[in-house]
C-alpha cells in the first residue's frame, strides 16, 4: 500500500442554480490577462447541450483521453510516437474557434462620439486582433438552451439514446436541463501529464493538484489535445499552456478555492481523500463496467488503523490524516455512494465528483383536476385552463425515477460510463432521504414506507439526517475541509527568502514576458 | 577583399559561436520562461499544416545531412564515388530543400496575410524568416550551380570548418569560392548568431528525453520518505517544480 492523500472535489448538481459566480470568481484572478481571455478555467455548462470547447465530450472530434488497447491503455491522440512525430503540427489540436474568439465592446464610442442623428453603439472588437467582429459564440452560448436543434441536439451524450428516447427530451412541455459546472479534474492517471513532452506537467505529491510548470513548458500543446476534458489551455500571447491550479496558493493557507468559496449554491465540497497509489496503474487498465467501482474501492478508509499507519510512512501529515477523517468528500462518495466521476470512461480516474440531479428527472407532467382548484383561487388570479401540472408530489416516489421524464441512459452516459443501475440507485438515495425528512417536518407519509425506501438503499435514519446536514445546511467549515500546508517543511522555505522578494509571484524569477 | 574574407570567415565564426553560447545557456538558466516554440497553431491550424510541416522535416533532413558531411566528409565522398548514388543524394536533398523553401515561403504568407497571426508577430520573426528564406535560396543557387555540392563540401568546406574548431582557422579554400557560397555560409552564421535571441532555441530543447520517461510525474516539495532516516547526509537542493 502507497498512501497518499488528493484533494478531492463533489459538485451536487441538484443546487447548482447556473449562476455562474463560480466562473467569475475564477476569471478574475486567474485568466483576466492577455491570451488567457477565452479560458475559463471553471465553466458552467447547461446540459444537454454542446459545452464549451464546442462538443468537447465526443473523443472521436479531439482525440482526448485514455483507450484501451489489447488489453493496456494508451493516450489517444497523443503519447510518445504520436506526440513526437506530430510535434510540427498536431491533428488533433482545437483552434480558439473552437472555444470562441475573445471579444469585448468598445464602451468609448459611447462617451467619445459627436452628436449623431443615430444612436450610438459600442461595437463588439475582438480581444486578438483589435478589430471589430461578429460575436458567433461565447463560452456559454448555449446557457439554457436545452431542447434547441442547433445545441441540445448535438450533444455528444446522446449517441446511444434511441431516436424516441431523444425525442421525448425534447418535447415542449417536458422538456428538462441542469447545470454541469467544470473545473479541472486534477486526476489520479492525468491524461496531460503523460503528454507533455517536455514533461513540464506534473502532480504534486502532497495534495494531488495537477500543475504546469510554466519555466518548462515549450508550446508543444500534446495537452491541450490529451485532456479529454480540455482543461488544459493553451496561451496565444505567451507561448505556455496553462490549467486550473485548484487555488493552490489559498489551499496551502487552508482557504478554499475560489470558485468554492464564491458558489452561491454552494453545491461545492472539498476535501481530503486518501489513495492507495500502487493501484493506479492496474485501475486505469480494468474494464469499462469495473472502472468507477475499482476507482473508488483505490480511495481508503481514513479510519483504517492500518492505512493511518502506512499513511504516517509515507509521510502524510497529522493535519491532513484529520481532514481526511472529517472530509465531506468522502462522505459524499465512499460512505454514502452519492457522488459518480464525470465520464470515468476517459480513464484519467477524475477526483472531481458529482451528486447527479434529481430534479430533472423527478419531476413530471400529471392530470390536474383543475375545477375544484377553481374556487379555491382568488377571483383576480389568472385560471390556466390546461389540465396539467408539475407534478412533484410523493405519491410513489421511487416510480418516478423508473419512470422518468429524463432519461437515465443520457446521466449514465454523463456519469458512469452508461451504467443505468448505479445513477438509479444514486437518485433513489436523494429521494430516500427527502422522503425521510419529509417525514420528519411535515409526517404525511406513512412511516411504513419511509422506512422501506431508506431500507431499499441501505440507508439509516442517522446517514439520512447526516446527508441531510450536510446537502442544506453544512457551514463553510463543513462543506471545506483543507489542511493548510506545512509550509515550514516545504524546500524552499530553507531558501533565503531575499531570493524570492519582489518576483512576479508564484515561483517566478523573471517576468512572465513572451519570447521573442 | 582580404579584410572581408578574414572578418566573415575568421571573426563572424567566432563570435557567432560564442555569441550562441553564452546566449543560450543565459536563456535557459534565467529567461526560461521564453524558452518556447511559441506555436501559432492555437490561432490558425490549417495553413499551418501546408508550412510547418514540410519546413521541419525538410530542415531536419537538410540540417543533419550537412552535419554528418561535416563530422564525417570521408564517408560523403566514398558513396559519391558511384554516379548513381550521388544523383541519389543530390536530388533527394535538393527535394528536401524545395520542401524547406515552399514551406517557409507559404510560412511566410501566413504570418503576414492572416490578422490573428500578425498579431503574435515580432520584428525578429519577420527577420528570422526572411534570412531562412537567404540562407535557403543562396543554397539551392549553389546546388544548382556548382555541381556537385555534396562532395566539394566533404572536401573543401569539411576541413574549412573543422580549422574554425580547432581555433586555427585556414581560409584559402572558401575565400576562393563563388560569392552565392560565400553568402551561404555568411547566412548560416549569423543565424547561429541570433539563435538566442529568437523563437528558434525550441530546436535545442526538442523533447526527445520523452521518449524513455515514464508517463506519469510526481514531485514532492518535501518528499518525506527520502528525507526522514536521520542517516542521510543533510543537503539543500531546490525542489524541480520552480
Amino acid at each position: 500500500m502507497d498512501v497518499r492523500s488528493q484533494i478531492s472535489m463533489v459538485f451536487h448538481l441538484d443546487k447548482c442554480i447556473g449562476c455562474h459566480t463560480c466562473s467569475i470568481a475564477c476569471k478574475n484572478i486567474w485568466t483576466d490577462r492577455k491570451g488567457a481571455e477565452y479560458m475559463w478555467w471553471n465553466n458552467v455548462e447547461t446540459k444537454p447541450g454542446t459545452g464549451y470547447p464546442t462538443k468537447w465530450e465526443d473523443q472521436e472530434i479531439y482525440k482526448g483521453g485514455w483507450e484501451k488497447n489489447m488489453g493496456k491503455i494508451r493516450l489517444k491522440g497523443a503519447g510518445k510516437a504520436k506526440g513526437l512525430l506530430n510535434i510540427f503540427h498536431n491533428p488533433h489540436l482545437p483552434v480558439i474557434d473552437d472555444y470562441y474568439e475573445p471579444f469585448t465592446y468598445k464602451y468609448l464610442n459611447l462617451i467619445e462620439s459627436p452628436e449623431e442623428d443615430t444612436q450610438v453603439t459600442a461595437r463588439p472588437v475582438s480581444m486578438i486582433t483589435g478589430k471589430p467582429i461578429d460575436i458567433k459564440m461565447g463560452p456559454n452560448w448555449d446557457d439554457d438552451l436545452s431542447g434547441t436543434p442547433d445545441y441540445a441536439r448535438n450533444d455528444p451524450n446522446f449517441k446511444n439514446l434511441s431516436a424516441g428516447e431523444q425525442e421525448a427530451m425534447f418535447q415542449l412541455e417536458r422538456m428538462a436541463m441542469f447545470y454541469l459546472p467544470r473545473i479541472c479534474n486534477h486526476c489520479l492517471n492525468p491524461a496531460c501529464v503523460g503528454s507533455c513532452p517536455s514533461r513540464a506537467i506534473y502532480k504534486r505529491g502532497e495534495d494531488g493538484v495537477v500543475l504546469i510548470n510554466q519555466n518548462v513548458c515549450r508550446a508543444w500543446r500534446m495537452c491541450v489535445t490529451a485532456c479529454p476534458y480540455k482543461k488544459s489551455y493553451y496561451n496565444w500571447g505567451t507561448g505556455k499552456s496553462e490549467k486550473c491550479i485548484l487555488c493552490y496558493p489559498r489551499l496551502e493557507s487552508g482557504q478554499a478555492p475560489a470558485c468554492m468559496h464564491s458558489c452561491v449554491g454552494r453545491i461545492r465540497y472539498l476535501g481530503v481523500m486518501l489513495y492507495d497509489a500502487s493501484q493506479i496503474e492496474a485501475v486505469a487498465n480494468s474494464d469499462d463496467e469495473d472502472l468507477i467501482k475499482r476507482q473508488m474501492d483505490m480511495i481508503l478508509d481514513p479510519f483504517d488503523p492500518k492505512v493511518i499507519a502506512s499513511a504516517k510512512k509515507n509521510g502524510i501529515a497529522d493535519s491532513t490524516l484529520k481532514a481526511a477523517q472529517d472530509s465531506p468528500t468522502y462522505k459524499f462518495v465512499k460512505e454514502w455512494g452519492m457522488a459518480l466521476p464525470l465520464h470515468p470512461e476517459f480513464r484519467t480516474m477524475p477526483m472531481l465528483f458529482y451528486v447527479p440531479p434529481l430534479l430533472p428527472v423527478m419531476a413530471t407532467l400529471s392530470n390536474n383536476d383543475v375545477e375544484s382548484q377553481k374556487d379555491t383561487l382568488n377571483p383576480i388570479s389568472k385560471f390556466w385552463e390546461r389540465a396539467t401540472k408539475y407534478d412533484a408530489s410523493m405519491d410513489n416516489i421511487f416510480g418516478t425515477v423508473d419512470d422518468a421524464r429524463f432519461p437515465l441512459k443520457y446521466l449514465a452516459n454523463l456519469f458512469s460510463n452508461g451504467d443505468e443501475e448505479l445513477i438509479k440507485i444514486t437518485l433513489k438515495k436523494l429521494m430516500a432521504v427527502r422522503l425521510h425528512r419529509r417525514d420528519v417536518t411535515v409526517g404525511d407519509l406513512s412511516k411504513e414506507m419511509v422506512a422501506e425506501s431508506l431500507k431499499e438503499v441501505g440507508l439509516d435514519t442517522e446517514m439520512a439526517d447526516a446527508i441531510y446536514y450536510l446537502t442544506s445546511l453544512a457551514k463553510f467549515d463543513d462543506r471545506f475541509v483543507i489542511p493548510a500546508a506545512h509550509r515550514e517543511q516545504a524546500i524552499e522555505m530553507t531558501e533565503f527568502t531575499g531570493d524570492r522578494k519582489g518576483d512576479a509571484g508564484f515561483g517566478f524569477t523573471e517576468h512572465p514576458a513572451r519570447g521573442l | 577583399m582580404d579584410a572581408l574574407n578574414n572578418f566573415f570567415f575568421i571573426a563572424l565564426p567566432y563570435i557567432a559561436f560564442v555569441v550562441f553560447l553564452i546566449g543560450t545557456i543565459f536563456k535557459y538558466r534565467l529567461q526560461k520562461f521564453k524558452f518556447s516554440s511559441l506555436s501559432s497553431q492555437f490561432l490558425e491550424g490549417k495553413k499551418l499544416f501546408w508550412g510547418s510541416v514540410p519546413f521541419h522535416w525538410g530542415l531536419m533532413i537538410l540540417f543533419f545531412g550537412h552535419l554528418f558531411a561535416f563530422l564525417i566528409p570521408k564517408s560523403i565522398i566514398l558513396w559519391n564515388s558511384e554516379p548513381l548514388r550521388l544523383l541519389f543524394l543530390e536530388i533527394s536533398s535538393f527535394i528536401a530543400a524545395i520542401c524547406v523553401f515552399v514551406g517557409l515561403i507559404l510560412l511566410y504568407i501566413r504570418r503576414l496575410t492572416d490578422e490573428r497571426i500578425r498579431m503574435v508577430t515580432t520584428k525578429m520573426d519577420i527577420f528570422i524568416e526572411l534570412l531562412l528564406l537567404f540562407i535557403i535560396f543562396t543554397g539551392m543557387y549553389t546546388a544548382v550551380f556548382y555541381r556537385w555540392g555534396s562532395t566539394w563540401f566533404a572536401s573543401v568546406i569539411s576541413p574549412y570548418l573543422k580549422s574554425v574548431f580547432r581555433l586555427s582557422p585556414e581560409i584559402s579554400a572558401v575565400s576562393a569560392m563563388p560569392i552565392m557560397f560565400k553568402l551561404h555560409i555568411i547566412g548560416a552564421y549569423l543565424l547561429i548568431l541570433m539563435t538566442p535571441f529568437t523563437r528558434l532555441v525550441h530546436f535545442l530543447v526538442y523533447p526527445l528525453n520523452y521518449l524513455w520517461k515514464p508517463y506519469q510525474q510526481v514531485i514532492w516539495n518535501w518528499n518525506k520518505r527520502k528525507v526522514r532516516s536521520p542517516k542521510t547526509p543533510w543537503s539543500i537542493h531546490r525542489p524541480k517544480n520552480n
